[in-house]
């Protein structure tokens, strides 16, 4: 155990001191920890640790290997650049948040079983709804209710999946889950289980919690929230379900999903929520896909994303913190103010479009390569129109509203320097993943066999992006931001709750007012009058009837005491009255 | 130096000049598409050289015409305050 520290710990536990540092001390105690904790996931051994039983089932605290370390690893650096990138906020709510959130992104990464993943599960749930929350406002409030009640219910799935299949497997360790497609079929516990976990990488129809919440997190709330939970998801497929069939489609679905509502969107951070959806795509299809040259593209594919999404979701935090504006119908025109921040959030959107030299192309394309080697040509042919689609919307459509286009006339200056270095170390990483791969390939769970830089690939490439920018050049007038919000599949549970809540006042209460007023009108009244008959009839019959029995009792006793008068004669004469009395009636009878 | 870039890519004062490279850039893309070795291609679209324009233009189109389509067609695209 000594030479395993688990940052989950260091994280949830570093949290605590944090309300109570101030100033400076606070700062370089924040940036400290991910510090710490990226040495830690560096030097940390593989194996497991913290093996116990709790109520007879076998636990498993921390299981390391190669593709838990690899998510470990950038997890630990986006929370060090989420973290500096929040430096400036003074109050200690959101940093602890944000810590308790990566501590349980970290446990989840690490959990041996069943019960420790769903554990910092909903830790992780309710830490991230908390940057919600902190936001304030009536909308915040609202998105951060639904959050947190679309993944209590994820949650609850995921739950009964884990007692379903613990009992079936009689073990609760976390491996991938055996009967696969390949042996007949998954049980119902796995099937619930993955509900839980599809629901968690927003797979559609379960997706609208991500665009419905992250643009309504705070500005730093929402880089970190970009970051983990649905990465975390991919993790735990890439653990549990690979080579699971259905993954492949919807992971195909979600990439263009994503990006076929880009086009509608006009706030800036819901775009970009979008493009989460259609990135994960990307890596369910690897996941789903399965092989060892898929896994490795979900996964560095995954690498690459937490931090080209971090720097995008930092790039419009700056635009929104500087500006207080988020729709792109009100922005534009802020290059001249800001050409810091246009350039660092370019670096980003060439990196998600994955152009040559930056980190989304070294990734990517291991993907679509790798349905392309699985024989799955029509993934393919999907997979790249969504590459089309995402330069489209994040490195053309965005950047070009945001701060070109018309000159609003906003007044706007550059961020704060702790938001431009932690933009800046974002963008350093994407270019250098993009230019060496190899250390990030050397960290991928199976050995790498993929060149990106052939000069077919580079050429295709640039053809598919640089002749979609044409598109974008020739159809701009079509892509023009239009302030509407776009209908996701949230409608069911707000136009849904919506319905309850209509059955519930009206229906439901007019029945309830209806047969309260026929008690109130007819049945009570009559259960009173009938009380009061009751009463009447007990006191003057029941009670008349016994009190008269009573008393003739009472009288026929005193009338008989008095003939007791205790004297021999007088008995006497009564016995001679009563033989008199006798004979009279025997004679007369027996006559 | 990086306000320089932003710059060129935002003023007016530049864009005969940026649409001038811009074009440039296309015709150098496709020409070297023709260049490349394609010994590992493995299906037939990937033998053609182009045919990544080709697909990448289209794409970009049809993205934004079925999305568009969808959303005013289709119903997607509400008023603002929908929800409230």
């Amino acid at each position: 155990m000594t030479d395993f520290v688990h940052p989950a710990l260091l994280f949830i536990l570093g949290a605590v001191p944090i309300p109570f540092l101030k100033g400076t001390i606070r700062r370089v105690y924040l940036v400290l920890i991910p510090l710490l904790a990226i040495f830690a996931v560096l030097a940390m051994p593989p194996g497991s640790y913290g093996a116990a039983t709790f109520i007879g089932q076998g636990i498993l605290i921390a299981k390391v290997d190669r593709l838990s370390i690899v998510f470990a690893t950038v997890f630990t650096i986006m929370a060090l650049i989420g973290v500096v990138y929040a430096l400036h906020l003074t109050r200690a709510g959101q940093h602890v948040a944000a810590f308790v959130y990566v501590g349980s992104a970290l446990g989840v990464v690490f959990a041996g079983d069943y019960l420790t993943l769903y554990l910092f599960w909903e830790g992780m749930a309710f830490a991230s709804a908390y940057l919600v929350f902190a936001q304030g406002g009536e909308k915040a409030t609202r998105a951060a209710f639904r959050y947190l009640m679309v993944h209590v219910t994820g949650g609850v799935a995921l739950l009964g999946g884990i007692l379903v299949h613990g009992a079936a497997a009689g073990s609760l360790l976390f491996g991938p889950i055996e009967g696969g497609p390949m042996d007949g079929g998954m049980g119902a516990g796995a099937y619930l289980i993955l509900a839980g976990f599809l629901l968690n990488a927003a797979v559609p129809p379960l997706n609208a919690w991500l665009t419905d919440t992250y643009p309504e997190a705070t500005v730093t709330g929402a880089v970190f929230m970009s970051a983990f939970t649905t990465k975390t998801a991919v993790y735990v497929l890439a653990r549990a379900f690979p080579g699971t069939e259905l993954l492949v489609w919807l992971g195909t679905v979600m990439a263009l999903y994503g990006v076929v509502y880009a086009v509608l969107e006009n706030d800036s951070r819901r775009l970009l929520a979008y493009h989460i959806v259609s990135q994960v795509g990307y890596m369910v299809a690897g996941v789903g896909i399965g092989t060892e040259m898929a896994v490795n593209g979900a996964t560095s594919h995954a690498f690459a994303h937490i931090l080209y999404k971090g720097l995008l979701f930092m790039g419009a935090g700056a635009v929104i913190h500087v500006t207080g504006r988020r729709k792109l119908t009100e922005l534009g025109g802020l290059y001249r103010t800001m050409p810091l921040t246009v350039a660092l959030y370019m670096v980003g959107a060439f990196a998600i479009s994955a152009f040559p030299f930056f980190s989304g192309f070294v990734t990517k394309s291991m993907v679509v390569a790798a349905a392309g080697h699985d024989h799955r040509a029509l993934v393919m042919l999907a997979l790249t129109m969504a590459s089309s689609g995402t330069f489209l919307h994040t490195g053309l459509k965005l950047p070009y509203y945001m701060f070109f286009g018309t000159d609003r006339k906003l007044e706007a200056r550059e961020p704060p320097r702790n938001m431009l270095v932690a933009m800046g170390m974002a963008a350093a990483l994407c270019i250098a993943i993009g230019v060496f791969p190899g250390p990030l390939y050397a960290l991928l769970p199976y050995p790498v066999d993929f060149e990106p830089y052939t000069g077919a690939h580079v050429t295709e490439s640039l053809g598919i992006l640089m002749f979609t920018a044409l598109g974008f050049v020739i159809f701009l007038r079509a892509l023009d931001p239009e302030n509407t919000i776009s209908l996701d599949t949230d409608w069911f549970y707000r136009k849904g709750a919506r319905g309850f809540m209509w059955l519930a006042e009206k229906p439901l209460a007019r029945y309830e007012k209806a047969v309260s007023d026929v008690s109130e009108t007819a049945v009570l009244p009559f259960l009173h009058g009938s009380a009061r008959a009751g009463l009447r009839l007990d006191l003057n019959g029941v009670d008349g009837v016994v009190n008269g029995v009573a008393r003739s009792i009472l009288t026929g006793g005193g009338a008989l005491r008095r003939l007791q008068t205790g004297v021999v004669t007088h008995y006497a004469l009564a016995m001679i009255a009563g033989v008199i009395a006798a004979i009279v009636v025997f004679a007369v009878v027996w006559r | 130096m990086i306000e320089r870039i932003v710059d060129f890519f935002g003023d007016e004062r530049h864009a005969i000049r940026r649409r001038r490279l811009f074009y440039l850039v296309l015709v150098l893309i496709v020409v070297a598409d023709f260049l490349v070795s394609r010994e590992h291609a493995e299906y037939l679209w990937e033998r053609l050289p182009g045919w990544s324009a080709v697909y990448g233009f289209g794409s970009c189109v049809l993205l934004i015409f079925v999305s568009k389509f969808l959303g005013h067609q289709g119903g997607l695209m509400r008023r603002e305050d929908y929800y409230d």
